[in-house]
């Protein structure tokens, strides 16, 4: 299980330093969805289901949708 | 220009290393994985014969708790209104013509939300059982929704039902506790209905019924949420 934790948590190090370096909004938009998915993992592992089935609803899928149609009111690519 | 920005840099990263010796220092020496606080092991060991609910954490959201729970609701429903209130107001409106959505996601919306709805539907119906509840069956329907308006372009939710929806549950969720007030212990929002067997659906008395009226509510705070998101301020 800690080797799964590390793995994971590696992983969400990169996708939110990855987040930093898109210049495509709608990518980094998606990294930092990973970065909810991870989370979302970790909860499980840490045995709080609860807590995990909320950041995978709201983190993963709605605060997504919500900057998808953000960006697509303003503008797509970081100046 | 450039300055600036780099200026801007130095304050976000200044204020980041703040944050995070903040946080650190808070909650930096408890030992990872031990229980610090006499209440949370009082609620582990005596949570299920108190309460009849299976779900420890459901026990404690809306048994022990259950007075935050409808602050949250609150919190929720004055974001929501606040919300549509600003983009119903803002006359700026730019026709942008969309394209349409590809044919795996026209089809998966309409194959996967009522799923979605039923799975959300026993999120909250199994609150007290399963791990799961209120919020986060809401949330599940928010994001059923969500697909909706991505995929199935011109399908709208009804905003007279959303509303009606929104604050028949939240009238509910108070009156259920104003009865709890007059019949059972005497306090707000006590657990007046009979215990049951545990592991039972029929079981912990007012926490389904709670849990029903609060998935409700956030699913058709969401759903409006989206509509007044994607819709309003097109």
């Amino acid at each position: 299980m800690i080797i799964i934790a590390t793995v994971t948590v590696f992983f969400m190090l990169g996708a939110a330093l990855s987040v930093f370096f898109f210049k495509d909004l709608m990518n980094a938009v998606v990294a930092s969805s990973l970065v909810s998915l991870t989370a979302t993992v970790l909860f499980y592992l840490l045995q709080a289901p609860d807590v995990a089935m909320a950041e995978a609803a709201i983190g993963v899928a709605l605060v997504t949708g919500i900057f998808v149609v953000a960006i697509r009111r303003t503008e797509r690519y970081e100046k | 220009m450039k300055e600036l920005l780099s200026l801007r840099g130095l304050i976000a990263l200044f204020l980041l290393v703040v944050i995070g010796v903040g946080i650190f220092s808070a909650v930096g020496k408890i030992p990872f994985g031990q229980p610090d606080s006499e209440v949370g092991s009082a609620y582990l060991e005596d949570g299920r014969q108190e309460t009849g609910a299976a779900n420890t954490v459901t026990s404690v959201v809306v048994g022990y708790r259950a007075l935050d729970t409808l602050g949250e609701v609150a919190v929720l429903f004055i974001a929501a209104t606040g919300l549509s209130t600003i983009l119903a107001t803002s006359k700026k409106r730019i026709d942008r013509k969309l394209e349409d959505a590809s044919l795996v996601l026209k089809t998966g919306c309409r194959v996967f939300f009522p799923m979605i709805l039923l799975f959300g539907a026993y999120l909250f119906i199994h609150g007290h059982l399963t791990p799961g509840g209120g919020f986060q069956g809401g949330a599940v329907i928010g994001s059923a929704f969500l697909l909706t308006y991505l995929g199935c372009s011109g399908r709208r939710v009804s905003r007279t039902a959303s509303r009606s929806l929104e604050s028949l549950s939240g009238f509910g969720f108070v009156f259920l506790g104003l009865i709890g007030l007059m019949v059972g212990e005497s306090y707000f929002l006590s657990n007046f209905l009979p215990k049951g067997e545990l592991y039972s659906l029929l079981s912990a008395g007012i926490f389904p019924l709670i849990y029903i009226l609060i998935g409700l509510k956030v699913g058709a705070e969401f759903a409006g949420v989206i509509d007044s998101m994607i819709e309003e301020s097109r």
